[in-house]
């Protein structure tokens, strides 16, 4: 039923709260929102919001990346967001939301992770990303990435203390966390054979299938992740990598530079 | 990806570090109905990686709660074996099998006639027993595969490949030192008779063209699984009249 509506509107090139089908919501962007946090935003998408918090800390490194420091990306979806998320042990839908943001980031290199390295095999910093969903309706995927990289961009290192070989959390340096490059993450629906971006949470509920492509600032693609139970044809994924390029060109822009 | 201590080159001479050429992809051996027990089930054998496929069902939804009264529940568990790995891989699920599971079922679904099992629960378990990269789309070929042992109404079959580029050059089919040291994985898979995409995902740096050029690679050397998912079908049921 939901489904045959949201149809009938995108064959008129609609949706219901009026919008064209390639086009975001209200989108905007805090930074600096936890005191407590090296590095955090907000993020709303219509009334979708997401918090995110960076937090680093110092440990050892992995032993295939001895001289690299370690990227570690988490969500944590609430009951607070919405009534289905559970408590316990993370469910498939959240294990997916961290992975695929955590890909978007590690994959196109954009933190330098040789540059945080304290001493070789012994300790490197950790950085520790938390998207936190306040209220989830719709597209969780492109608000926690977007939240991600605006709070990793205005992230400052702590005071490391070499002799005591410990972090002193409250003290703050004015280093800041080598970031290189802003991948954007633009995540399409597609109900029927009607291709569109950044569902509401209405939409979620209808859609057959989803497919959320991660952009650099060249227009290149870093990552990709299809989800649900539909399907795309090769000519869909080509029209939306050029489509997610131009929109991320303009989420970009709302990420603030500091 | 780009990890360190990997060999210098890649590709030497024009060929892949186990010889192959570049659109070549490695051996693939399937074989149906390997589990008495099971409902269907297969083993795919892609070089060194092997899989180990059993599918239950239909059968009553166990718990209750994943009941679904419009399709069936398809319960889909990929694990990697302790010893698949080369540093031993601890037993259950992780948050990397959590994710794969969940991307295979949304691969096979699609092929699935879901709501002729409304109610009811398909299981498919599918388990590495050795890994040398592309474990995952060896698990959708041997799913698929055993699914269409098990009975269950399908549209298709689900043929699935990953492809990706290494020393700058895209190549179809990734090994381990490719998988681990080259710069993409592109794991993707497709109905191979509407060619529509039901698996697709990527990380690593592409251009648009390089992406298309990856994409046709890799549905091009589908509909060469395709042909062996059905050889080893026709190979347990007899064949019966060849339509082509």
């Amino acid at each position: 039923m939901l489904k045959q509506y949201f149809i009938e509107l995108l064959e008129k090139d609609k949706r219901e709260d009026g919008r064209k089908p390639f086009e975001y919501r209200d989108v905007s962007v805090e930074t600096g929102v936890i005191a407590r946090a090296n590095g955090s935003a907000r993020v709303k998408i219509g009334n979708t919001e997401v918090l995110v918090g960076v937090k680093l800390d110092v440990g050892t490194p992995f032993p295939d990346g001895p001289e690299s420091g370690i990227l570690m990306v988490n969500a944590e979806l609430l009951p607070l967001a919405n009534p289905n998320f559970e408590f316990g042990p993370p469910s498939k839908d959240s294990v997916e939301l961290s992975r695929v943001i955590d890909r978007g980031i590690r994959e196109c290199h954009a933190i330098d992770l040789d540059k945080l390295c304290i001493k070789a095999k012994e300790k490197v910093w950790m950085v520790f990303v938390d998207i936190y969903p306040i209220n989830d309706d719709g597209n969780l995927l492109d608000a926690g990435a977007l939240g991600a990289i605006a709070a990793l961009k205005t992230t400052v290192l702590p005071k490391y203390d070499e002799k005591e070989e410990k972090v002193i959390h409250k003290e703050l340096t004015k280093t800041k966390l080598p970031l290189v490059h802003s991948p954007v993450m633009t995540t399409f629906g597609k109900i029927g054979n009607n291709k569109f971006a950044d569902s509401t949470m209405r939409e979620e509920k209808a859609i057959e299938t989803r497919l959320s492509i991660v952009t650099t600032e060249d227009g290149n693609v870093s990552a990709m992740q299809k989800g649900g139970a539909g399907m795309f044809t090769a000519d869909d994924v080509i029209e939306l990598i050029e489509k997610s390029a131009e929109l991320g060109k303009k989420l970009r822009k709302l990420v603030p530079s500091k | 990806m780009g990890g360190v201590g990997g060999p210098e080159k890649l590709i030497v001479n024009g060929k892949r570090l186990d010889g192959r050429k570049l659109n070549e992809m490695r051996e693939m051996e399937i074989k149906v109905g390997v589990i008495p027990n099971a409902d269907g089930s297969a083993m795919v054998t892609l070089g060194e990686t092997k899989v180990i496929c059993a599918v239950y069902g239909p059968k009553e939804v166990l718990p209750r709660r994943n009941l679904d009264s419009e399709k069936a529940f398809l319960n889909c568990v990929y694990g990697m074996a302790s010893f698949s790995t080369s540093e031993r891989n601890r037993p259950g699920p992780s948050r990397r099998s959590t994710e794969i599971s969940k991307v295979i079922a949304d691969a096979l679904a699609p092929a699935i006639f879901m709501e002729k099992y409304a109610g009811l629960e398909i299981t498919v378990i599918m388990e590495i027993i050795n890994a040398n990269a592309g474990t995952r789309t060896a698990a959708i070929n041997a799913a698929s595969v055993a699914l269409a042992d098990a009975g269950i109404e399908m549209r298709d079959l689900v043929c699935s490949v990953a492809s990706g580029k290494a020393d700058g050059q895209l190549m179809l089919d990734l090994f381990e030192p490719e998988d681990n040291f080259g710069e993409v994985d592109m794991p993707l898979a497709i109905l191979p008779n509407t060619k529509q995409i039901t698996l697709l995902q990527m990380d690593g740096m592409l251009t648009k063209a390089e992406a298309k050029k990856l994409i046709e690679m890799s549905m091009k050397a589908c509909e060469q699984i395709y042909e062996l998912q059905k050889k080893a079908l026709k190979e347990k049921y007899g064949s019966e009249k060849e339509s082509e």
